[in-house]
Order: C-alpha cells, then structure tokens, then sequence
C-alpha cells in the first residue's frame, strides 16, 4: 500500500500546473484561447487509451480498441479520460460509473494492470498508452461491465446483518463503548467494488468455493462487532478449508484496495479466533 | 447445435439442453395460459440462436447461457408470473463497434 500511496503523490506533482493553466486560461474570452492555444502552451498532451472492448450485441473475438485524448482537455483521472471518450470519440463505450469520487464502488477496472476505482486513478502522465480491462476472471457483461452475481451472492451467504439472541425492547438501542466502535474501523469502510477479490490469485482458481478478501472481511466486521450475539455462529459457518483456508496471505487484497484497507489481515483475525485442530 | 444427431453431445451442449429444460420445467409452475406463451418464446430464443450463432462462438455461447440461467433463476421466483419478450429490428449501421 505504502509504494500504491507513494506513487500516487509523485505522479500529482507534474500534473497539477498543467491542469491549473487549463482553468487560468477558460477564465479568458473564447476566441483570445483560440488563438493563444496553439502557441502557448505547445502542442497538446496526446495520450492513448487501450480499452478493453467486446460487445454481445456483435460477438466477435474480444480486442483491445485504440483511443487518443487531449490530456490538457480533460479532467486528471481515468474515470474522465472514459467519459470524454463516450462523450466525443465513442458513445457505444459501457462501463459503471455513479458517484466520482470513490464512495459508490461502481468504477473497479484494471488499469495498466492494478485493480483500482478509475475515479481515484490518477492518469498515469508517463507511458505511451494506458490499458484498461474488466476485472481480472470475472464474466464480462459488455466492454467494462463485469457480471458480480457470485461475489454478491458471496457477501450474502456471510449475513452481514446484525443478529440478536434477545432483541432489545422496541425503541430500545443497543449500547456500544467507544472501544467497542473502534474495532469496527478498517472493515466498516469496504465499499464493497470486488478490487480486491478478483486480484487474489487464490480467488481465481476457487471463485465458487473460496469466499474471497471482501467477503471475509465483511464476515470478520459482524464477528468483531460488541453487539451481535452469533460469533460463534458466524466462525463455525466459515470454519471450511476452502470458505476461509484458501487464503494464503498473498497479500494482493491489501495492495489493490482503493479505500487503503487489509483485509489480509482481518483474515488472519478469523484465522485466530478459529478453535485450534 | 441442432446439427449432430445421435452423436455425442458436448459438454455446452448439455448445459444448452438443459437450460432449455430448466425452462419448461420453471413453466410448469405458472398459469396454464403463461405456460403457452413461455414455452412459445423460449423455444422461438432457443431456435433462433442455434441458427445464428456460430457453433464455434463459445465466448458467446457461454454468455448466453450464463445470461439464461440468470433469467431462469428469476422465472424460478414463485413471485414472477410471466415471460414476456420485446421484438428489436437494428438497422445495422455501416461501421462496426
């Protein structure tokens, strides 16, 4: 995560005067910046995207399709990069997207090979082209767009919902220290966009039977919490040599999760709690 | 598909046949009259897709079924009542993509 973070800053330093000219010079009257353009600042930044496309609508052999941007006209993050395509070169481009500012999770594709939210990828300024592909060993819909029924369906057999032996009073909440609270945090923040799963190699090869990084760490969120009353319950149902024993700390899920989380190590926490054979 | 005769069926081709039958059995469950319309649309889909689709296409045979199975698992829904199916014409422009 440490070398994720590091390059994120460098890459911010060369970028940003250029993006502050572009806002400086949309204050001036339109045809002055017509004229200035050219001159001024050089001939613009061209940078090729290579997008992964396959549509069932023509099925044909899937390909990676070549598209070159003004990276001085476009916003600094891969999700705009996307956007300016399916605005201006090509509308037919699919991908999910809501939120921009990595909350929702709906934008997890693999960028030059990272797993990451593209609204939180900075466009990578060195490089000839920038290659973007679905998430890795997951069904692709359309182009972008990947098919997580398995992974959700994952997350549901977990019950991730509070669960009382005696349900307090109606009107009545459940009480919870400080401490308590602080436990929960580095799980409760998972957004839940698959990154990390489909980058564990492990996850790959048992898709069906090994419940993946984000599934888990969402188990051991509702395993940790003061107020739910079925822990022990909770560990027997994962207690499976391949539900919870196929992660093998590759340690993938910490590097790829966008919102910097482990859920390595929340693993390793159920890994712990498990009674010893 | 509907080419071999008394061949050895591959393994997609079983999963084929038997999302088919998946189908007729989910339509069983439904009214008499849904039963009809299902059966006619699902047998017009299947029909029509082992014409068009290149046998050798398994990329998009295995999106279809996975396509299928997700529509099947709705149709299981003892909540749903019916199938019902739009009829789209493209008029494919010249550039592809």
């Amino acid at each position: 995560m440490a070398t994720g973070l590091l390059k994120r800053a460098a890459q911010r330093l060369p970028s940003s005067p250029g993006f502050k000219l572009a806002l400086l010079r949309a204050h001036a009257s339109e045809a002055q910046a017509q004229q200035v353009e050219p001159k001024a600042r050089g001939t613009p930044t061209l940078k090729t995207f290579q997008i992964y496309r396959w549509s069932p609508e023509n099925p044909s052999k899937p390909e990676l399709k070549d598209y070159q941007i003004n990276l001085k006209e476009c916003g600094p993050m891969v999700l705009d990069a996307l956007i300016k395509i399916k605005n201006e070169i090509d509308p037919s481009l699919t991908f999910r997207r809501s939120c921009r500012e990595g909350i929702c999770g709906s934008c997890a594709m693999n960028i030059d090979g990272c797993n990451g939210l593209a609204c939180l990828t900075k466009i990578p300024s060195e490089g000839a082209a920038t290659t973007i592909t679905p998430l890795p060993h997951m069904f692709v819909i359309k182009d972008l767009v990947v098919d997580m029924t398995n992974f959700y369906n994952q997350y549901k057999s977990i019950e991730p919902w509070l669960k009382r032996k005696n349900p307090p009073e109606p009107g009545k909440e459940i009480l919870q220290s400080k401490k308590e609270r602080e436990k929960l945090d580095g799980m409760y923040e998972c957004i839940l966009c698959a990154c990390c799963s489909t980058s564990c190699p492990s996850y790959w090869w048992n898709p069906e039977s090994y419940l993946g990084p984000a599934a888990l760490l969402h188990a051991n969120r509702w395993i940790s919490d003061s107020r739910d009353e079925y822990t022990k319950e909770r560990l027997d149902a994962i207690n499976d040599e391949f539900k919870l024993y196929r992660c093998h700390t590759i340690l993938n899920c910490a590097r790829a999760c966008p919102k910097g989380l482990n859920p390595g190590k929340q693993i390793s926490h159920i890994k712990s709690l498990q009674p010893k054979a | 598909m509907g080419s071999s005769k008394v061949q050895r069926l591959s393994g997609m081709q079983k999963q084929v046949l038997s999302l088919y039958r998946g189908f007729l059995r989910a339509a069983r469950s439904k009214s008499e009259e849904e039963r009809c319309k299902i059966e006619s649309i699902i047998s017009q889909e299947f029909r029509r897709n082992a014409e068009d689709v290149d046998r050798k296409n398994f990329l998009y045979i295995e999106y279809l079924l996975r396509r299928g199975n997700k529509q099947l698992d709705q149709l299981k829904n003892p909540g749903t009542t019916g199938l019902s199916s739009l009829q789209l014409h493209y008029s494919h422009p010249s550039s592809k993509g």
